[in-house]
């Protein structure tokens, strides 16, 4: 039941406050044993409800990889992926510490938290 | 409820007017006021007067409740109206929505209408919230999501970047057919330019990229019965259907795979026609890597082989596939939705196929005989699929 919800915050805020404290935070569905991406109130397509927090792995893979172009004053280019997580889904992140157009698909990335514009992000490097 | 029960809708209506306004720029111009004008002259075009439309479906970037402004724009007091806002594609659902609402007598006549003065007015304008878990990575939407799509496509299928060229070297050639097109003067594309054109999100340069417009559009429907006595060809709905998967691109379970797979196959079985009974086929072209997938998952081809389809030009003017004959989102009109834009065209060939008076083309600009079409919207990030089959009296 979440008839009354003061005093409690939601998984998207749940989420952003694992990321605060360092933790790469994803759910998973107990009666499912299946891990799903991005944060919910109830597993995706068949409304389970019986969900638990698990620090992912931080193992990925590159899934797609493109390279967005900006003027060198804005910051300049950079990459933008998205990437399969070990556990089985995937999300959007920016893989680093390569040129930004170098990422490949199926490359093998390794997450970890960091910032951008002041707020805690995933970030995968290339493994 | 089975396919048997959706299909009575098959034939039960048509679009008897049709109209654009202020296409290409349109300074000074409002976005309603471009998009009434295109309801008045489609009201002319039927022979409809404003007064009987009871109808109002509608869909903008930037009318928070664009059906209801557009009717109080127009002074219309519509006894069904739809604003459903699913993207580009809005459009094509809002045909089958009204299919549906004329069918069940709820209205009499429709109209189905869009309008934007985004080039005008400053250029792209996003009709999109900022995404939870993705927009603080700031992706360049929508472009970053079809880059995604295309450089999988290309990893898993062994495409280059001059397969995705050769969609817009052939949209060119289709401009260059229609006096209509925002392109139809600037000459024609090699592959090398669009290779060569300033990258935005690789693998996506500027040329794979649909064009920046202002731009209105509309159509009226009434029931079949009554369009029979309208002045002009009317063009029926033979098929239509919708579905959608994701909303956000890192939610897309397969990056080739859109749901046009299932509402491509809902609509053409509603029809009772296939991919090949087509004689035009009008495709969402927003980016290069569209008209591929489109043409894959719709039923033109097997999934990875649009690239050799759209080979050897075989989609312009001279090839075997009327593809976006108009000049498409690439190269005719992209005023921020073209949903309604992929619709007119899809009609204006069987309309002038008909003896209608709808414009000039150069030769071979017009499609000889065409008796059906298919129109398809995507909306979103490659989310929202919406396919209508269109074909005129003798195909009912």
């Amino acid at each position: 039941m979440a008839e009354n919800l003061v005093g409690t915050v939601g998984p998207e805020q749940q989420f952003k406050n694992f990321l605060s404290e360092g933790k790469f935070m994803i759910q998973r569905c107990k009666s499912l044993n299946k891990f799903f991406f991005h944060p919910r109130v109830a597993f995706p397509g068949s409304g389970e409800r019986d969900l638990e927090w698990v620090e992912a792995s931080g193992n990925g893979e590159v899934y797609s990889s493109s390279c967005n172009r900006r003027l060198p004053e804005k910051g300049g280019d950079f990459n933008l992926s998205l990437i399969t997580l070990e556990e089985g889904p995937r999300m959007m992140a920016r893989v680093e510490g390569v040129d930004p157009d170098k990422v490949e698909i199926g490359q093998k990335v390794k997450a970890r938290i960091s910032s951008l514009n002041g707020e805690p992000a995933v970030i995968f490097d290339i493994v | 409820m089975d396919q048997n029960d959706i299909n009575r809708l098959r034939g039960k209506t048509a679009v008897v007017g049709l109209a654009e306004s202020g296409c290409g720029l349109a300074s000074g111009w409002s976005a309603m006021e471009i998009m009434a004008n295109a309801v008045h002259d489609a009201l002319d075009d039927a022979g409809i007067k404003l007064k009987e439309v009871d109808g109002v479906f509608a869909a903008t970037a930037f009318h928070s409740m664009a059906a209801m402004s557009l009717s109080e724009y127009l002074g219309v007091k519509p006894k069904f109206a739809d604003g459903s806002q699913i993207g580009g594609s809005s459009f094509l659902s809002h045909i089958l929505t009204a299919a549906m609402a004329l069918d069940a007598g709820l209205i009499n006549v429709a109209v189905v209408a869009y309008g934007s003065n985004q080039k005008s007015a400053g250029g792209f304008k996003t009709i999109s919230e900022a995404m939870p878990y993705e927009a603080q990575y700031q992706p360049r939407m929508p472009v970053t999501a079809y880059a995604l799509s295309a450089k999988r496509y290309m990893n898993e299928f062994g495409a280059t970047r001059e397969d995705l060229a050769n969609v817009a070297v052939s949209a060119r050639d289709w401009a260059l057919l229609n006096p209509r097109a925002y392109t139809h003067q600037d000459g024609p594309l090699t592959v090398n330019d669009v290779l060569s054109a300033r990258p935005i999100v690789d693998p996506l340069g500027k040329l794979d990229c649909c064009l920046v417009t202002d731009g209105g559009a509309a159509v009226v429907m009434t029931r079949s019965d009554r369009a029979k006595d309208t002045k002009n060809t009317p063009i029926y709905l033979l098929g239509a259907a919708m579905e959608h998967h994701h909303r956000m691109i890192s939610e897309m379970p397969d990056l080739v795979q859109t749901s046009a797979i299932e509402s491509g196959k809902r609509a053409f079985s509603m029809s009772g026609y296939n991919p090949n009974d087509m004689s035009t086929i009008q495709l969402y072209d927003a980016f290069t890597i569209n008209t591929l997938l489109f043409l894959e998952d719709l039923g033109f081809c097997k999934k990875g082989e649009a690239k050799e389809l759209v080979k050897n030009n075989n989609i312009g003017p001279a090839g075997n596939l009327k593809v976006n004959t108009n000049g498409g989102g690439l190269s005719c009109v992209h005023p921020g939705m073209y949903g309604l834009f992929v619709t007119l065209e899809a009609l204006r060939q069987l309309r002038n196929a008909s003896g209608d008076d709808v414009g000039q083309r150069l030769d071979g600009g017009w499609i000889d005989n065409a008796k059906l079409s298919v129109a398809h919207g995507n909306g979103g990030v490659l989310s929202s699929q919406v396919t209508n089959i269109w074909g005129v009296s003798d195909t009912l």
